[in-house]
């Protein structure tokens, strides 16, 4: 609703086919955001989060940023949900619907992001007015454009990126190792 | 050596001594031997020559510098150590007969206390300190009186007042004793402001610290404020030399050990005052309104005094009166412009003040009493302690000023001087101050014989029970007694043969005062005698007395006991209930006044004390109701504050993640407002 | 396309993103409601890299190496998720409360002797802290 009031507002009354599927998914992918955020069913908040997730991902192809949106696809549903719903088992999270899902932060919490929000579309909008995307002419994002960026201008923060992974990586296993040896 | 190296050298010996004595006085400890060097050090063989030679020396240095002196012209020397801005400061001496004369009698008196005091304070733990501050209290007086300049004066001058603070509270274990030294320091130094604003003033005026400079300058009359200066010069005397008013820690300084008194009355701290003024007696006389306030001082001083001396009951505050009489009769002469008589009658009376305090230190220990009172209820002293009966005698007979003993002729001398101002054969002083302190001196005559006469009829003539045996007296308090004893007859006699020494000035007696002051110092001898035996026959029905419970311990160990208690038994005052006491009778309905120093100590207290006493607790209250209420009050909001900031320490992340960023939003919003205002304007 | 779309939609994105960060108690909630907000972020990043048509592509190489360190943030995230439920048999994040404000005499010594006993008095601790919060 509020992306409708918000296109609305900017005065634009020809809307295109892009713009209509844009709002559309929009809106789908922001409810589903809110339920991730509000429900109190934790599984299903990890479900609701792939809907979002997912819907972004169809944002990117109507921005056409393929590769991204693949790689959203790829990452994010694939293995980051799944990754999720792993810790929520491990951590004995439970099933069905448990009253405490939200902690007694919630009413600042909302007030600070309401305030937030109504700041940051305000700015947004009032910066953007005018501004339109062209779309047209050869995907920006293509698969082959990508690697061609990437590996032409980007190699460095690519390779040091994957020293990071590396990283994440040990540190990670270092911290979910069970320290059984040193206690027995 | 030259005379000026010589003179150098004797404030510097027992200086030396002193700091010798302090730097290696060992800490006073009874549980722990002393080991090592220390202990071969500080064997009792080694701070006892430490004590004593460097004080004899410096006698014997004193009289050859004396001799060589001659009463000539005055030696000066002067150094300057350093550059001190527009009046400067010297290292200076002057010696002139006065000076070379007071610096024997100081070295005599010292050496003979020092003596005394190896076999007073025999088992003292505190014997080395206490050795070392009496050196250094000579050490200042010598400097006092060899000083050609005020600002050096001035320093010995401190010295001995801080030195007598520490003397006179050696037993500070009594109360009496803090007390007393706490007085004599704060009534000396309440003296010493205005003393040392005179000595500024006099600077300011004349433009030198120099003595020489002074009088050259007082000479040729450059001198402006002669009486404001000669005032606040008198108010620090007053307080050294325990004139009225400010005499009242003098009978109080009792409470420190019998040398300690000697040597304070005899020849150091209360002389300095008197021989302040001896030096600068010109600048003095360049105002006849200081000299009638110096008179009407000395005036109230020697009668006063002399009824307080016949009141007391414990023998050292009755000397302690008779001292503040005596220097009533050099502040008398310096009123009518003698110094020659006035340092005569100094230099006579520290020799018979130390035999009678030093005799007295005897007297308390073989009678193990303090109290007047107790010792007319013993008989049999005079066979114990033979010696300090004789010289006690004679030096009594010298107090009293009977020929031919040297108190007659220097008592004499003054009275002559009064006698010539008075009559209007000296011009020095007004005639005013001249018959009020020859009124006052002979008045005080008669009261000094009747003092001394009855200390003399109560300690030596009672009839009791005998005195407690405690074997012969050391030898080493004796012999100084004789020794002492020898110019308290003698000293008199040369009155023709050392004019030299006094500006040249003859000092023999006349016939009109000789027999004016004789006769009436008989009168009161006689009568004294006359009501002592009147009363003596009322001794043996009432038993009053207060006797130690250790008689064979040290000397110093028994007097302080003997203080103890005789406050005990008769209170504060110096009075004992005594209906055996002559002075009683004498005295009448004014001896309970005397008997408590005329309570000009109540005086003071109401005057200053309590008022003080008053502000002080103002301030107290101010300090806790007040000004602590904002300290406490500042304590308790921070402590408010603090609670409440604890409050926010809940410990939840995402509450002060919340906090976070509600304040980086309006931040940000005040950011983007601020701009647009900005853009817009 | 009016580029205001997708900038709102990403700023509704990331507060609703803020939103389940500051008001969630499960960890895991938490940390979902973090890649909310980095999602968000990527929208912006890819939506002016197009609108700019950027030679260099930064907006998207950006969004990819935020896609991968997101990924590695979950991944430690989790593993620390894991190992404060292990240690304290909880993963609430308002029952973390250990840097809370207490008075010193109520504070518990810490008592190592073994991981139950550790956790169950660190339990113990957060209940009481609960307590006086």
């Amino acid at each position: 609703m509020t992306l409708a009031a918000a296109a609305a507002h900017s005065g634009f009354l020809s809307p295109t086919g892009v713009e209509i599927a844009f709002v559309l998914v929009g809106i789908a992918t922001l409810g589903a955001a809110l339920v991730t955020v509000t429900t109190k069913q934790l599984v299903h908040a990890v479900l609701w989060l792939v809907v979002a997730l997912g819907g972004l991902a169809v944002e990117y192809l109507l921005l056409t940023a393929e590769f991204i949106a693949w790689v959203q696809v790829l990452i994010y549903v694939g293995s980051v949900v799944v990754l999720l719903l792993f810790g929520l088992m491990l951590t004995k999270a439970p099933i069905g619907r448990s009253p405490d899902a939200d902690s007694g932060n919630r009413w600042a919490a909302l007030a600070v992001a309401a305030a937030s929000a109504g700041a940051l579309v305000w700015v947004v909008v009032d910066a953007f007015r005018t501004t339109w995307i062209n779309l047209d002419g050869p995907a920006q994002g293509s698969t082959e454009a990508t690697g061609s960026f990437l590996f032409r201008h980007w190699v460095l923060p690519f390779e040091a990126l994957s020293v990071l992974l590396l990283a994440a990586l040990v540190g990670a296993i270092v911290l979910s190792r069970k320290r059984g040896k040193e206690q027995s | 050596m030259t005379t000026t190296t010589l003179a150098v050298l004797v404030p510097l010996l027992p200086f030396l001594g002193a700091a010798a004595g302090l730097l290696l006085c060992p800490p006073v400890s009874r549980h722990r031997p002393e080991t090592g060097l220390r202990a071969l050090l500080f064997a009792p063989g080694f701070v006892r020559p430490l004590a004593v030679l460097p004080t004899l020396l410096a006698t014997v240095l004193a009289a050859v510098v004396a001799a060589r002196q001659g009463g000539g012209r005055a030696i000066d020397a002067a150094t300057q150590l350093t550059p001190t801005g527009s009046v400067p400061i010297d290292l200076a001496l002057h010696l002139d007969g006065f000076a070379v004369l007071v610096a024997v009698l100081v070295g005599l008196v010292a050496s003979c206390v020092q003596i005394y005091s190896t076999a007073y304070l025999r088992d003292d733990p505190r014997y080395p300190s206490y050795a070392a501050l009496v050196s250094l209290f000579t050490s200042a007086m010598l400097l006092v009186v060899y000083s050609g300049d005020l600002m050096v004066l001035l320093v010995g001058w401190e010295i001995m007042g801080i030195c007598s603070y520490f003397l006179v509270g050696h037993y500070w274990e009594t109360p009496e004793a803090r007390a007393a030294s706490l007085k004599a320091f704060l009534v000396t130094k309440l003296g010493d402001v205005p003393f040392l604003i005179g000595l500024f003033a006099l600077a300011a005026d004349t433009g030198t610290f120099r003595i020489t400079g002074i009088l050259a300058a007082v000479a040729n009359g450059g001198l402006d404020h002669p009486t404001l200066i000669a005032l606040l010069l008198l108010a620090g005397v007053a307080g050294k030399s325990a004139q009225f008013p400010l005499h009242t820690w003098l009978p109080d300084a009792m409470a420190g050990p019998t040398p300690v008194s000697a040597l304070i009355h005899a020849a150091t701290m209360v002389a300095a005052g008197i021989y302040f003024v001896a030096r600068l007696l010109p600048v003095f006389a360049q105002s006849g309104a200081a000299l009638v306030v110096l008179a009407v001082m000395a005036a109230i001083t020697m009668i006063g005094s002399g009824l307080a001396a016949l009141a007391q009951d414990d023998i050292k505050r009755v000397l302690a009166y008779s001292t503040i009489g005596q220097l009533g009769y050099m502040a008398g002469a310096l009123a009518v412009g003698d110094r020659g008589a006035a340092v005569f009658h100094l230099l006579s009376h520290g020799a018979f003040k130390a035999v009678l305090f030093l005799a007295a230190g005897v007297v308390i220990h073989a009678a193990g009493t303090n109290s007047l009172a107790a010792m007319s209820r013993m008989g049999g002293l005079t066979k114990r302690i033979p010696d300090a009966y004789w010289t006690m005698t004679v030096a009594l007979l010298a107090l009293a000023a009977i020929p031919p003993f040297a108190g007659f002729f220097s008592k004499e001398a003054v009275l002559v001087a009064a006698e010539h101002t008075a009559l209007g054969d000296r011009h020095v002083a007004p005639a005013a101050a001249g018959w009020t302190v020859l009124v006052a001196g002979l008045l005080a005559a008669v009261l000094t014989a009747a003092y001394a006469t009855r200390l003399w009829l109560l300690a030596f003539r009672g009839r009791g029970a005998e005195a407690p045996d405690h074997g012969r007296q050391p030898v080493a308090m004796t012999a100084v007694l004789w020794v002492l004893a020898v110019p308290t007859i003698a000293f008199g006699l040369t009155v023709g043969a050392i004019t030299d020494w006094f500006d040249g000035h003859g000092l023999t007696p006349t016939v009109t005062t000789a027999v004016l002051s004789t006769g009436v110092g008989l009168i009161g001898g006689l009568v004294t005698y006359g009501a002592w035996r009147h009363t003596s026959a009322l001794a043996a029905r009432t038993t009053v007395g207060t006797v130690v419970a250790h008689p064979d311990a040290e000397p110093a160990l028994i007097e302080a006991q003997a203080m103890t208690a005789h406050t005990a038994a008769y209170g504060a005052d110096g009075d004992a209930p005594d209906p055996a006491d002559p002075g009683r009778l004498l005295l009448g309905p004014l001896h309970h006044h005397a008997a408590a120093g005329f309570h000009l100590d109540a005086l003071y207290t109401a005057l200053f004390v309590r008022p003080v006493q008053a502000a002080a607790s103002l301030v107290r209250f101010l300090d806790r109701e007040v000004v602590d209420t904002y300290v406490r009050g500042s304590g308790a909001v921070a402590r408010g504050l603090g609670t409440a900031v604890r409050r926010a320490q809940t410990g939840n992340v995402q509450t002060y993640l919340s906090a976070l960023l509600a304040g980086s939003l309006v931040l940000a919003i005040a950011a983007v407002v601020f701009a647009n205002v900005n853009a817009g304007s | 396309m009016h580029l205001a779309y997708p900038a709102v939609l990403a700023a509704l994105l990331f507060c609703t993103g803020l939103y389940g960060v500051l008001a969630r108690r499960n960890a895991i909630l938490v940390l979902m409601s973090v890649e909310l907000m980095l999602n968000a972020v990527n929208l912006n990043l890819v939506a002016f890299d197009v609108w700019l048509r950027d030679t260099l592509h930064a907006g998207q190489a950006l969004t990819l190496f935020t896609i991968a360190i997101s990924a590695a943030e979950i991944g430690i995230g989790l593993a620390i998720v894991l190992a404060v439920y292990r240690n304290r048999g909880s993963s609430d994040v308002d029952r973390l409360r250990d840097t809370a404000e207490t008075d010193a005499a109520e504070a518990l010594p810490d008592d190592e002797s073994g991981t139950e006993d550790q956790a169950t008095a660190a339990a113990g601790k957060a209940k009481k802290a609960e307590a006086t919060a």
